[in-house]
This record gives structure tokens, sequence and C-alpha cells, in this order.
């Protein structure tokens, strides 16, 4: 029945595709949950244009996958056909919104991430992957920049807010990690030259966050255990509740065109 | 203690290089470096723009239209001020 | 957007001001001037265009949430982005319009808090459920068919600040209109399910939509101060007849049948409808439509809710001002 999810080949390299097809669309679909909601009208309109640029790297990264897996696949199908176990996402981005210092601290940790993933992986041996890069890398450089300041004023601003702040960041820490991991498949791709080592990245992670998260007057976790699952499809609960909604169409109607 | 009303910018985008800033709008913002990426948010979803200039719209300081006689009309009256003024004869051709 | 139901000048109160001046203001209405926001202009004109604009204002705010209601669900991602696109459009719509009456003096804050407060109103459309997707091919068809009738002539308003905020307004809004209709050809070319959704979703937007033109010309009691001041340039009906006028054909492409069987096209080719039902509108109007609660509940709780992050950008910028002050005084 249509209704049934796909079946990926999942080779390194769509692995890999999925993985960051996944991260975006997710949290892209995350803030897009803000449209209509925001704290100021201006705001609505920031999130809406980062929701935007995710959502069209997210698109891209599915046709990417969906070409180097060279099946019937395409965007929609690898979007809105795989359950909770066939995605590939991190368990940061699927955190649910919560307070508006929740989704600034989860943007602060995701994009600072991304601006250096971004940016290293313009020089990736694939062009496709390259040509994804120098598009996202200026998209994810405004996404930092956006949640700095914000952060920035979250944390120096009131009690209240340097509260919701610190307390988000408690809360989300422990789902860095993940961006960092890499497995044995992924580990060929590095060697081959097509995808960069995402751990050589965390030492600079690290020293932007330090500075804003400095300048906010608010402080990183000591801790350092870190929830790993999402890149093998072992998420949290919150992230099947996203999907119900995200494919309820494509579940409902079949094999329809929209 | 109520919280100020959030203030009010105005917005000058430059379209293209060679081209002055032009107004386009306002915005609200709580400091200037908001009201930057605010305005980029806005002013620029369509590619409209390649600098932007935000200024506090308080900082303006704006002629009284009820001047208007005073302030704009003595220019009406220089028309030696504009090339059509002086006849050149046609054998000579442009200039 | 979709601010004709609600038009209502206040009366002309010229004998309350100073003559002259007054009739030099009505002077450079009629040659076609624009007025800007300090030219001197009579109370009641301000009061009149602060009322709309702000009403214009709120509309496409409460406005995004029908439609916001589907960015979450959208059935691909090319849809997706397009509907959040658009959703996004509209709320910087609103925040031209917020910006062009306070031109007029009051502020934001001042303008949302009084829609908050149930005291200003907002198109009557918007508390209608949006029930499926093709809610949201009818809505771009329709409600913004319907608004971009309205708003093209309101950039010609006599009042600069609005007309120029209506410019922006309708040339972002062009992919608007067709991105609803193109949802809706592409139902009525898919399964009958598909068509079947399309077609229930006209008959629940038909006549919701022609009531946005606001109660009709013989009941409509404030619309002379308006022509007169050059900010209303066509009539409730007037437009309400173009927006049919065009509209049927569009249904006749899609194969839709419109939900009235009494409606015929007359010699001049003019499609004659029935009897729209006024006391709906009221009602809705008056607070009582299926969703009104729901969205005055959800722009009081967006509003609410951001109140903490409001404060500290605030707090933030007093701080900083105050570091850049003692950092001067060193």
């Amino acid at each position: 029945m249509a209704t049934a999810n796909i079946q990926v080949s999942e080779t390194p390299l769509v692995l890999y595709a999925l993985r960051r097809a996944d991260d975006a669309l997710i949290l892209g679909h995350r803030l897009s949950e803000w449209c209509g909601h925001a704290p100021m009208l201006e705001e609505d309109m920031a999130l809406s244009n980062i929701a935007l640029d995710l959502i069209g790297q997210a698109r891209e990264l599915y046709t990417f996958a969906a070409r180097t897996e060279g099946k019937d696949n395409d965007e929609d199908k690898l979007a809105y056909l795989r359950d909770v176990r066939q995605y590939r996402n991190v368990l940061l981005v699927e955190q649910p919104n919560g307070d508006f210092a929740q989704t600034m601290v989860r943007q602060l940790f995701y994009s600072a991430f991304a601006d250096l993933y971004w940016r290293a992986m313009v020089n990736s041996g694939d062009t496709t992957l390259a040509a994804i890069a120098a598009r996202s890398e200026k998209e994810s450089a405004y996404h930092l920049r956006h949640a700095s300041e914000w952060i920035i004023r979250l944390g120096d601003g009131t009690d209240e807010s340097h509260a919701r702040a610190q307390n988000a960041i408690e809360h989300l820490w422990a789902f860095t990690g993940e961006m960092f991991a890499v497995d044995d498949g992924e580990r060929a791709l590095i060697h081959a030259g097509i995808a960069i080592d995402p751990g050589t990245l965390r030492g600079r992670w690290l020293t932007t966050l330090s500075e804003i998260i400095g300048e906010a007057t608010l402080q990183l976790p000591q801790n350092d255990w870190m929830q790993q699952g999402g890149r093998s499809g072992r998420h949290s609960e919150h992230l099947g509740h996203l999907l119900s909604e995200l494919q309820s169409m494509q579940r409902t109607f079949p094999g329809l065109a929209w | 203690m109520a919280t100020p009303n959030t203030p009010l910018w105005e917005v000058f985008i430059r379209s293209r290089n060679g081209l002055a800033h032009k107004h386009v709008g306002s915005l609200h913002a709580s400091d200037a470096t908001m009201a930057l990426q605010a305005a980029r948010d806005i002013y620029t979803r369509r590619g409209e723009g390649l600098s932007i200039w935000v200024v506090p719209s308080t900082a303006i300081t704006a002629s009284d239209p009820a001047e208007k006689g005073m302030m704009f009309e003595p220019a009406e009256s220089k028309i030696y001020r504009h090339p059509t003024f002086y006849e050149v004869p046609d054998e000579v051709g442009h200039m | 957007m979709y601010t004709q139901a609600l038009n209502t000048a206040e009366t002309d109160d010229r004998g309350l001001e100073d003559v002259a001046k007054a009739a030099q203001f009505q002077a450079r209405i009629d040659a076609e001037e624009r007025i800007e926001p300090n030219d001197w202009m009579p109370a009641a004109y301000r009061k009149t265009l602060t009322r709309q604009i702000s009403q214009h204002a709120h509309s496409e705010i409460v406005g995004m949430l029908p439609e916001g209601n589907w960015i979450t669900r959208a059935p691909t991602l090319r849809r997706k982005a397009a509907l959040l696109a658009k959703v996004q459009d509209e709320c910087g719509h609103g925040l031209y319009l917020y910006a062009a009456a306070e031109t007029l003096g009051a502020s934001r804050e001042e303008l949302v808090d009084a829609m908050l407060a149930g005291k200003a109103k907002y198109s009557s459309i918007f508390n209608y459920p949006t029930l499926t997707w093709a809610d949201i091919g009818t809505i771009g068809w329709l409600v913004d068919g319907a608004a971009i009738m309205n708003q093209i002539p309101l950039c010609r308003c006599s009042y600069g600040p609005y007309a120029r905020a209506m410019i922006r307004v309708c040339k972002e809004e062009s992919f608007h209109q067709r991105q609803g209709y193109e949802i809706m050809v592409t139902l009525c070319r898919g399964s009958d399910e598909q068509k079947a959704m399309a077609q229930d979703a006209l008959n629940r937007w038909w006549w919701p939509v022609l009531m946005m033109f606001g109660p009709p010309d013989a009941a409509s009691q404030h619309s002379d101060a308006s022509t007169k001041w050059k900010i209303k340039r066509f009539s409730n009906d007037e437009l309400r007849q173009k927006f049919v006028d065009a509209t049927v054909p569009q249904a006749q492409y899609l194969g839709l049948t419109i939900p009235d069987p009494g409606m015929t096209q007359d010699a001049d080719g003019h499609w004659r409808y029935s009897e729209i039902d006024w006391t709906e509108f009221k009602q809705v109007l008056a607070g009582n439509g299926p969703c009104n609660r729901d969205r005055m509940a959800a722009r009081r709780k967006a509003h609410g809710e951001g109140a903490w992050v409001r404060e500290a950008a605030a707090a933030y910028a007093a701080k900083r001002a105050r570091r850049q002050t003692a950092q001067a005084a060193e």
C-alpha cells in the first residue's frame, strides 16, 4: 500500500545527505511553528526567513540524496514517507520550541555548528555538496548572527530572561555532542574528501559559543554527558508527533499530487 | 515598571551600487543592531538591497509643511538656474 | 488588505476646525495631491485613516492564523515553502500598515492593545476555519483575489504613507493569488476526492468572501466622507461586482460550481449573485463567528508570552546606552 514507508538504500553518501537534510527540515519545521506566534512581528519575519532557508537546504539535500540513491525516491518521498525510525537528524533540532529562549539557544548551538560546517564543506570533493555548502554557509552565518544577538539580549536583559536563557542552555546542552559524532561510513567519506570531519570543528564551535555566552553573562554547563541516537533513528518522543503533523496529508491521501 | 514602547526606526536601502539609499519604510527594534537585522529580514526578502541604513525616527528633523511657501517657493522664480533659460543657436548643436 | 468591510468614516467636523484650512485641504484632495504626515488635516480625516489603516494591519496579522494553521501540514516541501513565504508576507504587510498608521500619531503598541482588548475590528473573513488543504488554495484564490480588488484603488489613496504601503503590498502580493489558484488547479486535475475537497472549500468560502467587501451600498452610511477624501474610490457593491465577474470564469475553468444556484449573467455580461446573508456578517463582526475567540486567544497568547522577550530587549538596550555614555565620559 502506498501509505507504507519507502525503503531507502542508505549507502554512506545517501545516508550522509539524508542526515543533513533531516537536520535542516526538522529545524526549519520547528521554526515555522513560530510563524504568527512570535514575541514581535519583526521576529515573525526573521524566524520565517530562517525556516525558509533551512527548508530550502533540506530540499536540495533530499534531491541530492535521491539522485545519489538512483531509485524513484524524490524530495517529497524522503520527507513525507519515512517513519520516525528512518529519520536521521540530530536530537537537538527536534526538541520543541519551548519558550523563545529555548528556541534561540537551540538556534545558537545549531547555527554555530552549521556556520563552521558549511564553510568547510565548500571544499567538498563532491561538486553538488560543495554548491549546496556555498549557499548554505551564507545563510548559516546570518542565522548565527541572529541567534547570537538574541542570546546576548536575553542573557544580559532582565533577571527573568537571564534565567530562562540559562535554563535553556542547561536543557539543550546534552544534545550538542551528536553534531560532532562520526560513524564508519562517514569516516570513509571524510577520507575520500567528500565530507569533512565535524570533530575538527568542535574547538572553534566552543570558542564561538563561549564568546557569545560570556558576553551574555551566561554560562556553559560543565556536564559533558551527551545524548546520542538521532543519527541512527533513535529519537526523542517529540519527533513522532512532529512527523505525524508534517506527514499527515501524504499519509491520509497516499500517492496524490498536490 | 511598564516596558517602554519599542523605538521606531526609518529604513533606507541602496538597491544597486551607484544608486543612493532610498527610504523604504520603518520598523520597531530595541536597538540599532536589532533594527539593522530586522530591516534585512523585512525589507530585503526579494533581493531588494545591497546596503541598509537604519536611523532612529526621532533623529529626523523635518521641515514644516506650513512653511512650504517660505521654504520652497523662492526657488521657483530662479528660472535662470535652468539650462533651458538660455538660448543657443541651433547651428551650434547640443550644448 | 481586507478593510473594505470596516470602512466607517468619522462625520465631518469642519465646523470645529479652521474653515479656511479645511477648504484648502479639500482643494488639495480634489487636485489629487497626496497628504503627508506633517500636513494639516482635519481631525476626522486623521481619525478615519488611523482606524482604517490599523484595522487593515490587524487583519493582516490575524490573517496569518488561518493559513498558518496549515504551514506544518503542507503536503509537499514546495507548497510548504510557498505557504510559509506567503504567511510571512502577510506579517510584513501588517508591519508596513502599522508603520503607516503610526505616521498619524498613534503608536503600534496602542493600536495592538486596542485590537487585543477587542476594541478594534479586523476583517470578518479570518473568523472562518481552515479545515482542509483546499482551504489554503481557496483563500489564496478568493480571499487574496478580493483583497487585491480592494487594495489596488488604495494605491491611489489620498494619504501618502497608506498609498505607498499599498503599492508595496500589491507588488508583493501578486504571487499570493496565483499560488492559491495553482493549488486549486492541481486539486481539480487530481482525484475525485481532491476535486470534492476543492468544491467543498469553495462552498464554504464563497459567501464569506463576498461579505469581505462590506455592507451593500444602500446600507452603508459612512462612505461619503471617505469618498470625498479619496480614501475610498469605489463603492462596496462596485468592487464586489468586479470581483464576481472576474471570479466566475476562473471557477468555470476549474470545473467548480459557485454555490449560488440563482446566479445569472445579465445582458452586459455581469454575473448577478443572489442575496447575501447579512445577518451572518453582522454576527461574525460582532464576535460570533466560528473562530473569533480562537483568533483573539492566539494573538493574546503570542503577545503575552512575548512580553518578557520585549522587556529583555528594552532592558539590554538601556544598559548598552548607559555603558556607551559611561565610556564616552571616560
